[in-house]
């Protein structure tokens, strides 16, 4: 008999998890899930830990999915996607970040850029295959690359080189069994992005040991000062890349969970028959926003992009005064300070600055490789709350002082 | 010169968000020295670009009998002078808020507040229809006043996000 969690069999619930696929038992559940978990329980909070615009969905958009509701269009659509949104797509990248899909094949709408990094791997991956993840980075990649079967290999950036990859660290993680680099600038956490000159020597790398990438470019909007340089568009690289994105940090969509996949008509195909026979197709009213956005949402994001450059500008200085080392995020909307001076660890950091000084944010240590010794604030949030939090950050670190003194 | 426009016009749409926005702060925001956004500013005032700081007010939500009304006007435009000297003697008055010169069907749009209902009705026929030029007035009242100036008087779109997410 299965019996209710809600009586405490602890027995009854040891003996149900013995059912579970031991890839799925040994997947250590997120630092980020217990900083949620501690957050939740207490008042007054300001959080640095969203990892999500503050924007709502621009008006235009939600108007012409309500639209489509009122019209009846609640039907599945075609697997990879409604023909107009590929082709939507496919203008969007080439004008914006001159790379060039086929829309017929190359091309396909998913339920957010999560969906599509799980098709990524799950397309490629033989067990045993080495899946090499610059970090600190997004905490999904590790853990869809052990539920397909492959080793997560963490290659360690460093805040000295403003979390830039390295070539030849990536170089010297590599061996026979190395097949997929997962790349992801502009980055989450450290809001690192990559130049073309950065890219020049990767690429050389991919091409040398013959590795595939999976680059998640869900930032790519999201950079201050230069335009962002997408991977494929390197000489030679569209063909071993497939590239990830999605609409949720341009154009505040996240809850839509609207994303897509670009790549050589193999490796889409190989995905699409994994997504038709898991998701079907993404949801039909996340697609028409998603198209909306497209035709119609490019001053809006404009607007958002700007007024992130703003707070970038305030938090960068605000921690900064505040007494921490602060490299300069050039993309994303994280900044990504180092704690180390203070003497504590990460965790510890971000422990007592929400139970002392109420303020969220995320220890860098959860992030990977390279994480410990920094903390993730986002800063879209607004100015009012940014200003507030700068200055509890700023009386912890100086109360932190004095204890280090006494 | 085309920086210093930049720089201004990103200097308004700061205070046209909040005109209490400290110097410091916008040279913060918009990575540019204190010094010149002053310079800004003093040059937009003296231009009358920036022609005063003001505070949207919901009066709904204060004790306060007032009522207002969009009149349309017609007017025979004067000789010489077109619309400008009508114009003016309409919105001389304190209680026209504000005029606009309109296309379309009418000539003048003009806000008209009063305390109540009888004191703007007494507007129209003792000062704004006995003008010579004006041929016809339509009073609208207003109800409710929902957005002005981009400003949403009920705003009600909370934060809802997770406090931590990755």
């Amino acid at each position: 008999m299965i019996t209710n969690k809600s009586q405490h069999s602890g027995d009854a619930e040891k003996s149900m998890k013995s059912y579970l696929a031991p890839l799925v038992q040994q997947i250590q559940p997120s630092g980020i899930r217990k900083f949620f978990d501690l957050a939740a329980g207490s008042k007054d909070i300001i959080s640095l830990g969203v990892g999500e615009p503050d924007f709502k969905t621009p008006w235009h958009v939600r108007e012409a999915c309500v639209y489509s509701l009122e019209r009846g269009f609640t039907g599945y659509t075609s697997n990879a996607g409604m023909p107009e949104l590929r082709e939507g797509i496919a203008q969007y990248l080439h004008s914006r970040f001159a790379v060039d899909y086929n829309p017929a094949n190359e091309i396909i709408a998913t339920v957010g850029g999560s969906e599509a990094i799980d098709l990524a791997l799950r397309a490629l991956i033989s067990p045993g295959d080495e899946i090499l993840i610059p970090e600190p980075c997004y905490i999904s990649y590790s853990p869809i690359t052990a539920i397909g079967g492959g080793v997560p290999v963490g290659i360690e950036t460093f805040g000295e080189n403003q979390f830039k990859l390295d070539a030849a660290d990536l170089e010297a993680k590599i061996t026979p069994r190395s097949k997929i680099l997962i790349l992801c600038y502009p980055s989450n956490p450290t809001g690192a992005i990559m130049s073309r000159e950065d890219w020049e020597p990767i690429a050389r790398v991919v091409e040398k040991h013959d590795l595939i990438v999976i680059s998640d470019e869900i930032y790519a909007e999201l950079t201050y000062g230069s335009n962002h340089v997408s991977f494929p568009s390197l000489p030679g690289m569209k063909d071993r890349t497939i590239l990830v994105s999605g609409f949720s940090k341009a154009f505040a969509m996240t809850g839509w969970r609207m994303g897509y996949a670009c790549g050589h008509p193999d490796l889409i195909a190989a995905m699409l028959k994994i997504h038709q026979y898991t998701v079907m197709c993404a949801p039909s009213m996340g697609q028409v926003a998603a198209l909306e956005a497209l035709s119609n949402g490019m001053e809006e994001k404009d607007r958002m992009v700007e007024s992130y450059n703003q707070r970038r500008r305030l938090i960068i200085k605000g921690l900064r005064d505040a007494g921490l080392e602060c490299h300069e995020p050039q993309g994303a909307f994280y900044a990504f300070p180092s704690i180390r001076a203070t003497g504590l660890t990460s965790d510890e950091f971000a422990q007592r600055l929400l139970f002392e000084y109420k303020v969220a944010a995320v220890p860098g240590s959860v992030f990977g490789l390279g994480g410990e010794g920094y903390l993730r604030c986002s800063y879209a949030t607004s100015v009012t709350q940014l200003n507030e939090a700068i200055e509890r950050i700023g009386a912890f670190v100086r109360k932190l002082e004095q204890e280090r003194r006494g | 010169m085309r920086e210093m426009d930049e720089l201004k016009q990103k200097v308004l749409e700061l205070l046209k968000e909040d005109a209490r926005t400290s110097t410091e702060l916008m040279a913060t925001l918009l990575g540019a020295e204190e010094e010149d956004i002053r310079t800004a500013i003093e040059q937009m005032e003296q231009d009358h670009v920036i022609v005063k700081y003001t505070t949207v007010v919901n009066w709904d939500k204060v004790d306060d009998e007032r009522v207002t009304a969009l009149i349309e006007v017609q007017i025979t435009p004067e000789r010489g002078r077109g619309f400008e000297g009508i114009a003016e003697r309409i919105y001389m008055y304190p209680q026209v808020k504000s005029v606009y010169l309109m296309s379309g069907a009418f000539d003048l749009l003009v806000e008209v507040e009063g305390r109540n209902l009888r004191e703007v009705a007494n507007f129209v026929s003792e000062k704004l229809s006995p003008i010579d030029s004006v041929l016809s007035t339509k009073t609208n009242f207003t109800l409710k006043k929902y957005k002005q100036d981009g400003i949403i008087f009920e705003e009600h779109e909370e934060d809802n996000r997770l406090m931590i997410s990755p």
